[in-house]
């Protein structure tokens, strides 16, 4: 394979994601701090699985090298049929554009922007048509934001702003959906509410998704729960 | 929708956007102000040269131009001679005394003048009839705030106010050319003879005949001398005019690398967000550059604006010492040089932010 080319695996019926022997390490001064240790891990496709684990565990580092926002050390990552192992920051970036939609714990709207163009901010970067599908106006109903849309995310609540970022993470209609601790800045009843949409939309639309949290109450709502210690899988 | 993003960052921070554009305005003032004073100084200089109604000019030995006179090193003889060469029907010789720059006093025989030029049209008063006598233009007389009957101190001399005469004619002040001469003492001596000719046709004619009978003396057509008064014949104006280009090119760019390199700071985070849906490094380079153009052309209308405020300024006061006129075809170049300016102050911010690591700027707190 030339430098620069992704190799792409045949669908058929590979997993959505498709891990082994995953290992980051990351040099801090002159240490080396493993992050992850040999992660193998499979998603099937239209799958809601959590990855849960405590704090330096490495769901987070694994959940970065999934979404495409830094390489592995070695090992590889088959997502939707695509290497990330042997991808460009180029092609990471494309992958973050078509396959992969993230929901953070942190929201992470543009503040400058009203919701609707939060996400029609990443159709126009996904090189689609900024105006809403029926489909995807259906999805909005589902997530309950339909009137909050012309606000700021400053004018919203953090489950408002949480519930416009799976919109915004889904709006591109990924082969995935990562979403890291999306109810670590709510409260209880936001968060039920928030794990709630998401679990429906695992069930209406079948979009896989693979969360990652700390809290077993909240991966009790996916259909999956694979725990991670020590950057492994365990 | 890009377009929309750098507006919405742009009001997010009025303050910031409404700083980095003012400065890039006043870049582009301070060029527009000075090339605006270049031209019109000098070309409200012609205007009241050709104002003189003479066809031909002969200056001191050895000046040029551009150069300044205020000596009188011509004997007045010249004058009478003038008048005897062909085709010369009128010769009046002045006497110029410079004053504070760029004023100067100027010493006219007005009996020979008022029929080459047809004389000063006078808003108040009339010619100086005597030694102590001075006339001023009105924009000298708003400048100084002086009516007729007032009196004017120049030269060490305190000069009583006869007549205030709208401009465009040879000079803004002026007395009797013998006052002059005796006040400076140069009896007998004028600076600038001009010369009015039975056909203005000949005036080329005329000149070359009057090199060869006076070979060190610069003679020139009116044309030729009012055609001389530009800024590119004066080296020392181009230079400063480069200078002051100079130095606004830094200003822009120290302002706009402030400003966004302040704003990528702080926006480290949003950065973050645009790469992680997928925005890659040209896009992130994209918006910043886009926002940083909106900047300067904000800023090169705002300029523009305010040249029109200096230009007011200097009307109300300053109206005799500097005229400044509107350079038209100098807005898209002083536009340019702001754009210049601030794209460079831009670059470093922007590399800053294509090198960003996406989930660094996501951690950004």
């Amino acid at each position: 394979m030339s430098e620069g080319e992704v190799s792409v695996v045949p669908a058929g019926s590979q997993p959505m994601i498709q891990v082994r022997g995953l290992t980051k390490t990351y040099h801090v001064g002159d240490v080396e701090v493993p992050a992850l240790r040999g992660v193998d891990l499979d998603i099937a496709r239209g799958e809601f699985v959590a990855i849960v684990g405590a704090s330096g565990s490495g769901k987070s580092t694994l959940f970065h090298i999934l979404g495409g926002l830094t390489p592995p050390t070695s090992g590889t990552v088959v997502i939707d049929g695509k290497d990330l192992a042997s991808m460009t920051n180029k092609q990471r970036t494309d992958l973050r554009k078509t396959t992969v939609g993230f929901v953070f714990q942190k929201y992470n709207l543009l503040p400058t922007l009203s919701a609707e163009d939060n996400i029609r901010i990443v159709e126009y970067i996904g090189g689609r048509s900024t105006k809403f599908t029926p489909e995807f106006e259906e999805v909005l109903k589902l997530l309950g934001i339909t009137d909050r849309m012309k606000h700021k995310p400053r004018a919203l609540s953090g489950g408002q702003q949480q519930r416009v970022a799976i919109a915004r993470g889904i709006v591109n209609k990924p082969a995935i959906l990562l979403a890291d601790e999306p109810t670590g800045n709510l409260d209880s009843q936001n968060s039920a509410a928030v794990l709630g949409v998401i679990k429906d939309l695992n069930q209406r639309t079948g979009q896989t998704i693979l969360m990652i949290t700390h809290d077993p109450e909240a991966a009790s709502y996916a259909s999956r729960t694979v725990h991670i210690r020590d950057g492994r899988i365990v | 929708m890009l377009n929309k993003l750098i507006f919405a960052n742009l009001t997010h921070r009025p303050v910031r956007t409404l700083l980095s554009v003012l400065a890039i305005a006043v870049e582009v003032t301070m060029i527009l102000t000075l090339v605006g004073v270049s031209h019109g100084t000098l070309d409200s200089t012609a205007e009241r040269a050709r104002g003189v109604g003479a066809d031909i000019v002969v200056r001191p030995p050895n000046s040029s131009v551009m150069s300044s006179l205020s000596s009188a090193p011509i004997s007045d003889k010249y004058v009478a001679w003038l008048m005897q060469q062909p085709h010369v029907a009128l010769a009046t010789g002045v006497a110029i005394q410079s004053l504070t720059f760029p004023d100067s006093i100027t010493g006219i025989d007005f009996a020979s003048f008022n029929k080459m030029s047809g004389g000063f049209t006078y808003d108040s008063g009339g010619d100086p009839a005597d030694d102590n006598d001075i006339a001023i233009d009105k924009y000298y007389a708003a400048q100084k705030h002086v009516q007729v009957g007032s009196t004017l101190n120049l030269v060490n001399h305190d000069w009583h106010v006869a007549g205030i005469f709208e401009g465009g004619k040879l000079t803004r002040i002026c007395v009797k050319l013998s006052a002059l001469q005796t006040l400076t003492g140069n009896p007998g001596h004028v600076t600038v003879i001009y010369g009015k000719l039975d056909d203005p046709k000949l005036a080329q004619q005329v000149v070359d005949d009057l090199k060869t009978k006076l070979p060190s003396y610069p003679i020139y057509t009116m044309e030729e001398l009012t055609s001389m008064y530009s800024v590119s014949n004066i080296g020392m104006l181009k230079d400063f005019i480069g200078v002051v280009i100079g130095v606004a090119v830094i200003v822009g760019f120290i302002v706009v690398f402030m400003a966004m390199y302040t704003a990528v700071l702080e926006r480290t985070r949003e950065i973050g967000i645009i790469k992680a849906v997928g925005g890659g490094s040209g896009l992130v380079l994209n918006i910043l550059l886009r926002e940083t153009l909106l900047l300067a052309l904000l800023g090169t209308v705002l300029g523009i604006v305010l040249t029109y405020g200096t230009q007011w300024m200097m009307q109300h006061s300053v109206p005799a010492s500097l005229v400044q006129e509107t350079v038209y075809y100098w807005w898209p170049i002083a536009g340019a040089i702001a754009i210049v300016g601030a794209m460079l102050g831009a670059v470093v911010p922007g590399i800053k932010a294509v090198q960003q690591d996406v989930t660094e700027a996501l951690s950004y707190e």
